[in-house]
């Protein structure tokens, strides 16, 4: 079997698998949209202010859930299944790139859910030409969260304090997809070029991809 | 195919510990070999380096005729099978959709799958979730992996255990097959007198170091 196979197969049944534990739609995406509602009422409902810090509290709420799901649970494999896809002749490389195809699917999923619900509560001022911006930076954002989860995930397989380790992989290293998220929109309002933000996205992207790829093997090979 | 598993003076140490030491085993093609061994002695180590999926740090292990450490081992992968303590179903997913993503990962037919599950006396709970099944059922479905993934080598630890008398006997068959067709088959259990009805021979390992014992 092939690279892409391997990859798209693992990727169904990482979805397939969420879909029935459902901790990304039930859990997740619902206590996301709580959080969001908390800030106009902690704002005391002035509509001004709420309105100019809907980007901001996007961008907040965001990573902090998606975060979640990089690292959800369901995306863990236990070591006998680490043992019998190796025995399969999975391609360490094509695991990594179903978990982030699956990764980003729902990530994008709840970033698109999260950014219409605070549209609606949150009225935000924006150009016109804001919004489709807003949406490709967290399309992008979903896409290197996934792989920086994917890779987090590799990193402290095997390990018992692994949730925690994780995280602290991923935090300092989403700075970037953060960074350039928020900037990419901040440049349309204040009518500066977007090109060197969204570049930043595609640039994260792209490396972590690189990095997930050319360590899949020796990293499966390491914490075995 | 000569050299089914060949090790020579392999070594292994986890974690700063040594678990195996200096050890010699030979299984040729049509052969089984059991090793029996108190808990802790270094069987399942064992037999993940008989699976490729440990390296040994001294001595040489050669697997279907490969030197393991030299280059991609993927191919070999392919033809071993294991059977190992836990099982490694997806717990979300029914017995069915298990077989069918281990086919479609390994590159096999996914229509063997149906009767894969007959043979293992499990098509009627083929919807079942994986979740929902005895630990016995799930040890028939990783019988039915081997059964898909016809394996040249095959590797059993203690994977007779807490099994039925019909679930032994579909073991019992699946190690005939594999040394019928010319394979090797390596049976690992602290039950001595399991391995003397299964195999040829019977080692015994401990505190990590292999001897002939019949």
């Amino acid at each position: 079997m092939t690279f892409w196979p391997q990859a798209l197969e693992i990727a169904r049944v990482d979805l397939t698998v969420e879909r029935r534990v459902g901790s990304t739609l039930r859990i997740t995406l619902p206590f996301g949209i709580v959080a969001l509602m908390v800030f106009p009422l902690a704002l005391g409902l002035r509509l001004s202010i709420v309105s100019e810090v809907g980007v901001g509290v996007f961008w907040a709420l965001g990573i902090l859930f998606g975060m979640q799901i990089a690292l959800r649970q369901s995306a863990t494999d236990t070591p006998e299944r680490r043992d019998l896809q190796a025995l399969l002749g999975v391609d360490p490389a094509a695991r990594f790139t179903g978990r982030v195809l699956s990764g980003a699917t729902l990530m994008t999923g709840f970033l698109i859910t999260l950014l219409l619900t605070m549209a609606l509560l949150f009225d935000p001022d924006l150009p016109g030409g804001a919004w489709p911006v807003l949406a490709a930076a967290a399309v992008l954002v979903a896409v290197g969260l996934a792989e920086l989860g994917t890779l987090a995930g590799e990193v402290t397989t095997g390990l018992s304090n692994r949730a925690p380790l994780a995280s602290l992989i991923v935090a300092p290293l989403a700075l970037p997809l953060i960074i350039g998220g928020s900037q990419s929109v901040g440049a349309v309002e204040r009518d500066t070029g977007i090109l060197p933000w969204i570049l930043l996205l595609i640039a994260s992207d792209l490396a972590l991809a690189v990095a997930g790829v050319a360590l899949a093997r020796p990293l499966e090979e390491a914490t075995r | 195919m000569s050299r089914v598993v060949q090790l020579d003076g392999a070594g292994v140490s986890l974690g700063g510990r040594p678990v195996l030491r200096d050890i010699d085993l030979s299984v040729r093609p049509g052969e089984t070999v059991g090793i029996a061994g108190p808990n802790g002695s270094g069987k399942t180590t064992l037999t993940r380096v008989a699976a490729t999926l440990i390296s040994v740090d001294s001595g040489r292990a050669i697997v279907l005729d490969t030197e393991v450490g030299n280059g991609d081992l993927t191919s070999i992968r392919r033809r071993i099978g294991l059977i190992g303590h836990q099982p490694s179903l997806i717990p979300e997913l029914s017995l069915a959709e298990n077989l069918t993503h281990v086919a479609r990962l390994g590159g096999i037919d996914p229509t063997r799958v149906d009767r894969a599950l007959q043979v293992v006396g499990l098509a009627d709970a083929a919807e079942r979730r994986a979740r929902a099944c005895s630990f016995g059922m799930q040890r028939r479905i990783e019988i039915a992996h081997l059964l898909l993934t016809r394996p040249d080598l095959l590797l059993l630890d203690e994977a007779a255990s807490g099994l039925d008398d019909s679930a032994r006997e579909l073991i019992v068959a699946l190690v005939r097959s594999v040394r019928d067709r010319g394979g090797g088959c390596i049976v690992v259990s602290h039950d001595r007198s399991q391995l003397t009805a299964l195999t040829d021979r019977v080692m015994t390992l401990s505190s990590g170091r292999l001897e002939a014992t019949s």
